[in-house]
């Protein structure tokens, strides 16, 4: 069984450790997410629905956002916890963000995300802790993993790119090459056009969580 | 880059704590071009760092600073959604702390400029050197690229506002990315020196959106100007970018008569500024 995987990302102070695990088959996010509702301490956690998590990538930009939000002393929703989540959103509505990419009561593959914001707040505080509250299985966090998981369409529609990296709605027409894909799912296509389409899209949702609502 | 240079603002937190500390590229007026990684170490960006002016007034220079950085990352989002080479947006901090300015991180670009290139390849035939065929072959495919590449840009709305074959970059050639990127920001010497790859276009800073055949037009004057000063032997060249420009998109042919109208006066039309 996987376990508590602990990150230091780049540029953020050596003492921040980011700690992440991921989970399938959970099956008390009901109980989970009253947890958050009533702002027990304890489970002071981003409770991110992995579904609509691309890649690790894009929740760790999420993470770093809101750590450097976090160490500046501007958050803008409760926590630095809750504040991943709302980052993780393109527009500038902390419910909605909450919301769409927060724990649900009908969420299965959960992502739980913890900062070292306190030294008493370590690796095996938190594996204890989540290994006694989360019914699921544990698998390791990493981009293949989450692939197996998430819905692209899904994501597609929550930050509104539905032609980015294989073209439809009103971008109209446009492949260099000429050839043109019909809008929608083409998965035919060879591995190398998947990647560079996951790739167009994790980099415009980037983009956009950075502007966040900025546009 | 010669002569004394000046001190340079260190970075704000959280690049503080960066090890290895990102590495100066370039500096310009306005902002402080770093080479550095975004979340791991093997992803490489650039960091555009807009430091706040210490003779400006405070709460100006704040608006000054976020206006500036928003704007630019707008652009550039908009320009990848719709297709236009532009390197991604990865994360910015467009308010600071108050003292330090903002900044903006940004995917890393392989290759060398088009102005790196055409100045190497000029040299190289000076010198006798050339021997390689196909060179002059290769410029004006080059031109094609970047005749596209423009255009898909007016194509979408967006002008450049400092379009100078220093400001668009050449990949190199079979690009898989993140590959072979000195973090510490040296300049990789390509094997081959190719005329091939992708274009990109950067440096969004006096960017914006706009509709309007005259600003289109500007954008395609600075280019041809830029040709004209540091690449005379490229200046014909330039008859293929307007070639493709041309055939790029619907209103390519207003803007190229609107160009004959600039070449005439200049790019100042309204003798402000």
């Amino acid at each position: 069984m996987a376990a508590l995987q602990t990150l230091h990302l780049a540029h953020l102070p050596p003492d921040l450790a980011v700690h992440v695990a991921l989970y399938t088959d959970v099956r008390n996010a009901s109980f989970l997410r009253d947890q958050l509702l009533q702002g027990n301490p304890d489970f002071e956690y981003a409770l991110v629905d992995a579904s609509v998590i691309l890649s690790t990538t894009h929740a760790l930009a999420a993470v770093f956002r809101a750590a450097n939000d976090h160490l500046k002393g501007r958050l803008k929703s409760r926590n630095v916890h809750s504040e991943i989540v709302f980052s993780l959103g393109a527009n500038n509505n902390i419910a909605q963000s909450l919301r769409t990419f927060g724990i649900t009561p009908t969420t299965t593959n959960l992502l739980a995300i913890k900062l070292s914001t306190d030294p008493s707040i370590t690796s095996s505080t938190i594996s204890e802790h989540l290994s006694a509250s989360i019914q699921g299985i544990q698998v390791e966090f990493n981009d293949a993993k989450l692939a197996g998981l998430n819905n692209i369409a899904k994501i597609r529609k929550l930050y509104k790119l539905g032609g980015v990296g294989e073209e439809g709605s009103k971008g109209k027409r446009r492949r260099k090459d000429g050839t043109v894909e019909s809008s929608g799912l083409v998965d035919g296509t060879a591995a190398k056009d998947a990647e560079r389409e996951r790739r167009e899209l994790e980099v415009a949702i980037l983009g956009l969580m950075a502007l966040r609502g900025a546009v | 880059m010669d002569g004394p240079s000046p001190p340079q603002p260190p970075l704000p937190a959280p690049f503080t704590h960066t090890h290895p500390a990102p590495t100066l590229l370039t500096q310009g007026a306005e902002a402080l071009l770093y080479c550095t990684y975004f979340l791991t170490p093997s992803h490489p960006c650039a960091l555009k760092y807009r430091p706040s002016k210490p003779y400006r007034n405070p709460i100006l220079d704040k608006r000054l600073t976020r206006h500036r950085i928003l704007s630019e990352a707008r652009t550039l989002v908009k320009c990848r959604r719709e297709g236009v080479s532009v390197p991604g947006v990865l994360a910015l901090d467009a308010e600071g702390d108050g003292v330090s300015g903002g900044w903006m991180m940004m995917e890393w670009v392989e290759g060398k400029t088009v102005r790196e290139v055409l100045v190497a390849g000029a040299k190289r035939r000076k010198e006798g050197r050339d021997d390689e065929d196909g060179w002059e072959e290769g410029v004006t495919a080059l031109m094609g690229k970047i005749g596209r590449a423009v255009g898909r840009m007016h194509e979408v709305g967006v002008v450049h506002g400092d379009l100078t074959t220093s400001n668009i970059m050449l990949g190199p050639l079979a690009a898989p990315q993140q590959n072979g990127v000195t973090t510490n920001g040296e300049h990789m010497e390509q094997v081959g020196e190719g005329l091939g790859g992708e274009i990109v276009l950067i440096d969004f800073g006096l960017a914006g959106q706009s509709l309007q055949d005259e600003d289109k037009a500007v954008d395609l004057y600075v280019l041809e100007r830029a040709f004209g000063s540091t690449h005379p032997e490229a200046e014909e060249g330039f008859q293929e970018v307007l070639k493709v420009y041309e055939e790029s998109y619907k209103g390519a042919k207003v803007v190229l008569k609107r160009l004959e109208d600039v070449r005439m006066r200049g790019r100042k039309r309204s003798l402000l500024g």
